[in-house]
């Protein structure tokens, strides 16, 4: 383990390196200027391809080939979906999601 | 006077944004319990883990941090894992730059506890009319660092005498960008994005494997959309008119 003083280091520079990436976009492209073009067509599309990166992130320790191959992961997200496309209320479908997975993994799997 | 109509405009956003920030309150209490349990087993006290979720607020950047904290000394290769693990974060600023313009002061809290769960909220949520915006977004922020901060310091206090079976629990963040898909793709005029978006992430996720599949996915993601443009301008009906 390295000593106090080194972990400072190390914290200050997660932080530094953290608060650059959130940072960065806001710096570039401040209030009072107005956005490129290229950047405010990004700002419109990009968030629906973040989405999905934002599911596979989540999925991304499921292993197909082994295990549970996944499929408590599945039914969860079609239990989520399809309680949601149902009723449209975001809390019950996630809790419904959740639930569901929940007694998947710790009964059936 | 003044004072009071401000304090009711604030009231009015904490309590319209609350119910949106329940699936977080579960998740993130689930999680802050997991990595504060796993901070204490590292050897770390609970008011250094205390301290690492109120100032780096990063669940993923944390997690990996207790990893660079307990091994030898490299603060080039911490700076650059962490530079790498939160590249994500430039999307999130670009896809934030209209929402979060002329909020004032409170926008450099905002950026800074800007985390995936909160991006997702803010980016998504429709609050009704009558409720500022920049507040509700403020406090979605400030609540789930809140969440946050206490799971993960509750976790190391006490996280060993906790014995009720929570396994699953963490798919609430799964069911919840589930659920922020959906809407998004109910709203959007066109799929293609969003289509990417999973296809080059679960190409890269098989091809470079769950450590390092993120800024392959990013570079795909960017190259594609730029090269879509002249197409997918007309049909997401991109204006540039206030510009």
């Amino acid at each position: 383990m390295m000593s106090f003083k080194h972990q400072l280091i190390t914290v200050a520079l997660i932080i530094l390196a953290t608060a650059i990436m959130r940072f960065l976009p806001f710096v570039l492209f401040p209030d009072n200027k107005p956005t490129p073009r290229f950047i405010h067509y990004l700002g419109v599309v990009l968030p629906a391809a973040v989405f999905g990166l934002l599911m596979v992130y989540a999925l991304k320790g499921v292993n197909v080939l082994d295990g549970s191959h996944g499929i408590p992961e599945l039914i969860g997200i079609a239990v989520t979906a399809g309680v949601h496309l149902w009723k449209k209320q975001m809390l019950l479908s996630i809790s419904a999601g959740t639930i569901c997975y929940m007694l998947l993994v710790q009964f059936v799997f | 006077m003044k004072l009071k109509e401000k304090s009711k405009t604030l009231k009015r956003a904490a309590y319209v944004a609350f119910p949106h920030s329940v699936p977080i309150l579960a998740g993130y209490g689930f999680l802050g319990l997991a990595y504060g349990i796993l901070m204490s087993v590292s050897g770390f006290s609970p008011f250094f883990t205390f301290m690492m979720s109120l100032i780096v607020f990063g669940g993923s950047t944390q997690i990996v941090a207790v990893e660079l904290l307990t091994a030898a000394f490299a603060p080039l290769h911490s700076f650059i894992i962490t530079f790498v693990l939160c590249a994500r974060h430039i999307f999130y600023g670009i896809s934030m730059l209209e929402k979060y313009k002329g909020l004032g002061l409170k926008k450099l809290y905002m950026i800074y506890g800007m985390v995936d769960e909160t991006f997702s909220i803010n980016y998504s949520a429709n609050p009704p009319d009558n409720v500022d915006r920049g507040w509700f977004m403020f406090f979605i922020t400030a609540f789930n660092h809140i969440y946050w901060i206490i799971g993960s310091t509750v976790g190391a206090l006490f996280g060993t005498m906790i014995n009720f079976n929570t396994e699953g629990i963490d798919f609430v963040m799964t069911s919840m960008f589930t659920v922020i898909f959906i809407e998004q793709w109910r709203k959007d005029k066109s799929h293609f994005s969003a289509l990417t978006g999973l296809a080059v992430c679960g190409i890269c996720l098989t091809v470079f494997g769950k450590d390092n599949f993120i800024i392959p996915s990013m570079v795909a993601i960017l190259i594609i959309l730029t090269v879509a443009k002249p197409y997918l301008e007309k049909k997401m009906e991109v204006t540039y008119d206030e510009l």
